[in-house]
């Protein structure tokens, strides 16, 4: 049986990747279950889904924790525990990941020698943070490093699945998936399908019985305004609002009555994004008159932050 | 004549079973992990592609209310819920069950607050286990639909005329593409039949009191006896309908799924989709000479009981697996089973109590084989084992890191209380 996950935030398609390989593997004769994960939906938050396909009828359910592929669109999220994406990587996993960095500084960072191939990220795109069809491309590069779904089964489900979105949609993601299928060829076949659990020889569970504690220990209680001391809004924002003060005109009520969540201050007549509360929601560059503010992915948001505060205090 | 195979999530059965069965109305109410049932029911009615009225109501109550007086006018009524909306209906289920009126609810369970969770466990639908409800659960996208279907035949029938939940696992199921037979409209519709409203017939102009008050306990005893009678019926009913089904659909279905049980010396027993994973195990083990089986109750109301005590006779020892727990007793099911197997002289020695997947908690593949092992040692040295909760020294150790980082936070914001200024 092949099992894999991909994981990514929520609008990057990674519900769509899973039905468009799931429906691959179906047209080419697989039993195939494929299901999204998620929790309270929004955008940005990790999310994942996964497939399993085989050639008999499929018995195992749930949370995939024995990958044979694990397939990440999103490169923050690695050290983001709540994604998971880390979960039973072992040595018989492949790691596909889209990246600016290489192979080696992933081998590096996580401290393995698992298999880590990159996909390169879309060095067209003028806005990093955008991942335009990332779905379809983590689709096409996992249907050639597993070697058992071909360009048309690809195709079709692309089709398939996307039949609502009309024509041009449809070839924009049958080309990026096709780019990514062609970019793999080098790794073709190189996802091993792993056996299940045997009973002859396994892992006893190490099984123990939760003990008494008193309410003020055991009840399921969060302090109001404690969820997180370090980061206020969770893990919310993936893109951060950056001022450009050289551009600002200044016209602070516009962004600051615009901010849903009143992040942004107004200290004389110069706006000043709280960033202990910005949300990411990104309305304040939709409004901003002389486009003075910018979006940055977060994982580089630090030195821009300072940038920009250096430029506020010239 | 069968249309393609093809790949459809647990709500997307249900969808289709309703549709296939021709429902004219559907009272709704969104609620995750049920919405996409609802969602798609509109499109097809908002595109034409059926027929029929979908009316969204203001809570589950009212849903639940809708449903019990369409379905006394006569009309085919289908309806879904989950969880939180089930118990907010919980008053008007129990009372449109008495008002003896045939519809089918599909509960897509998820595990119950406090704490609030979107995952699957089985104390929402085992909460209306005393409804009056007919109560079948489902363990893949197959069978969301098939059941359905039939759950609408058995519903009808003059012998049982009572409402009926199908139970699908939120998450596992609901949310799981598997390929899925859609059967035939038309053969479907032969198979179902015209909706025989025999004397319900309520209407505006000619009112019925439904379920009129009934004081002194003689006549309450006899009406709830009755619906008690009614379902009783359904086992025998539901077997006639799982005999035709498999002849003009192929699929075999019964109250109970048998997997390997006949010559089996242990048993599993559970119900809902992580069955499926029990039958993985299941297959495991006899690979390594285990002679194991798993017994899963589609049925639970009526509970399949005389059938199980036979299928069950002579084994060395059962493990319920209860995805559910009724606080200061334990397991549910292991419950009911205790209550059918007590005093039968060939009954397993051994009855095992395990509590797993709360609130969506996944159950590995070792745990299975870890339950059949426990399962030889009880009864290899006659010594049963307290129940327990599939739980593991990993889990806990990451309840202990979220409870001394509260510690913490608790910590500070005490602080802050006493000196505001401190913290900066």
């Amino acid at each position: 049986m092949y099992r894999i996950r991909f994981h990514g935030r929520g609008g990057q398609g990674m519900k769509t990747a899973g039905r468009i390989l799931g429906t691959a593997f179906f047209n080419e004769g697989y039993e195939v279950q494929d299901a999204p994960r998620y929790g309270a939906e929004r955008r940005g938050a990790p999310i994942f889904s996964y497939v399993r396909a085989d050639k008999k009828p499929i018995d195992e359910r749930g949370i995939i924790t024995n990958p044979d592929l694990i397939i990440v669109a999103d490169d923050s999220l690695v050290n983001i525990p709540a994604a998971g994406v880390m979960q039973g990587l072992n040595e018989h996993a492949v790691l596909l990941i889209n990246s600016r960095e290489t192979a080696e500084t992933w081998q590096n960072r996580l401290g393995t020698k698992i298999n880590i191939i990159v996909l390169p990220v879309n060095s067209s795109v003028p806005n990093p943070a955008e991942m335009p069809f990332i779905g379809a491309a983590c689709v096409g590069a996992a249907a050639r490093l597993l070697g058992v779904v071909g360009q048309s089964a690809l195709v079709d489900a692309i089709h398939e699945e996307l039949q609502d979105q009309g024509p041009d949609i449809i070839k924009a993601n049958c080309d990026r998936a096709l780019e990514a299928f062609e970019y793999m060829a080098l790794y073709e076949n190189c996802v091993q399908q792993r056996q299940a659990a045997s009973a002859l020889d396994y892992q006893q569970p190490e099984w123990i019985r939760p003990v008494f504690e008193k309410a003020r220990i055991a009840a399921p209680t969060i302090h109001a305004g404690l969820t997180s001391v370090q980061v206020k809004t969770g893990l919310w924002r993936t893109l951060c609002p950056i001022i450009e003060y050289d551009r600002c005109n200044r016209c602070w009520w516009i962004c600051s009555s615009a901010c849903p969540h009143n992040a942004i201050n107004v200290d004389g007549s110069t706006p000043v994004i709280d960033y202990d509360h910005c949300v990411g929601c990104m309305v304040c560059v939709a409004q901003c008159p002389p486009h003075a503010i910018s979006a940055i992915p977060e994982a580089e948001a630090d030195s821009e932050i300072k940038k920009s505060m250096q430029q506020l205090a010239h | 004549m069968m249309l393609a195979r093809r790949l459809l999530t647990g709500n997307g059965a249900a969808a289709w079973a309703a549709r296939l069965a021709q429902v004219d109305y559907i009272p709704a109410f969104p609620i995750t992990p049920q919405t996409e049932i609802i969602e798609t029911l509109s499109r097809w009615i908002d595109n034409g592609e059926i027929p029929g009225k979908l009316v969204t109501l203001e809570s589950e109550h009212s849903m639940i209310t809708a449903a019990g007086a369409a379905a006394a006018t006569g009309v085919r009524v289908f309806t879904a819920t989950s969880s939180q909306g089930l118990l907010y209906g919980m008053e008007m289920l129990y009372t449109v069950a008495g008002w003896r009126v045939p519809f089918v609810l599909i509960n897509v369970s998820r595990a119950l607050a406090s704490p609030v969770t979107l995952e699957p466990d089985h104390n929402d639908v085992l909460a209306a286990r005393d409804s009056g409800f007919l109560q079948i659960h489902c363990a893949t996208c197959q069978e969301v639909l098939d059941i359905t279907l039939m759950a609408y035949r058995l519903s009808e029938d003059a012998r049982v005329r009572l409402p009926a939940i199908v139970n699908e696992d939120g998450f596992y199921l609901s949310f799981t593409r598997e390929p899925v037979y859609i059967p035939d409209a038309d053969e479907v519709k032969d198979f179902i039949g015209e909706f025989d409203s025999e004397n319900m017939q309520f209407r505006a102009s000619a009112p019925t009191s439904q379920a009129v008050a009934v004081l002194g306990g003689s006549p309450y005893s006899y009406f709830r006896y009755e619906s008690h009678l009614a379902a009783e019926n359904a086992r025998i009913v539901f077997d006639e309908i799982c005999d035709e089904f498999e002849q003009r659909f192929g699929r075999k279905y019964g109250a109970l799924e048998s997997y390997h049980v006949d010559d089996a010396d242990y048993v599993i027993f559970m119900v809902g989709c992580f069955a499926t994973k029990a039958k993985a195990a299941v297959d495991s083990l006899r690979k390594a000479g285990w002679k194991i089986g798993l017994l899963r109750p589609r049925l639970l109301r009526p509970f399949p009981g005389e059938k199980i005590s036979q299928l069950l006779a002579g084994k060395k020892g059962v493990a319920v697996i209860d995805q559910n727990l009724s606080m200061g007793k334990g397991g549910i099911l292991h419950c009911e089973l205790a209550s059918v197997l007590y005093g039968n002289k060939d009954a397993p020695p051994v009855l095992m109590s395990f509590i797993g997947g709360l609130g969506g908690r996944d159950i590995s593949q070792e745990e299975f084989f870890e339950i059949a092992k426990q399962l030889k040692q009880a009864s290899e040295t006659n010594e049963i084992p307290a129940p327990r909760l599939l739980y593991t020294v990993d889990e806990l150790r990451q309840i202990h890191k979220l409870q001394a980082i509260a510690h913490v936070e608790r910590a500070i914001l005490n602080r802050d209380h006493q000196n505001p200024d401190s913290h900066e």
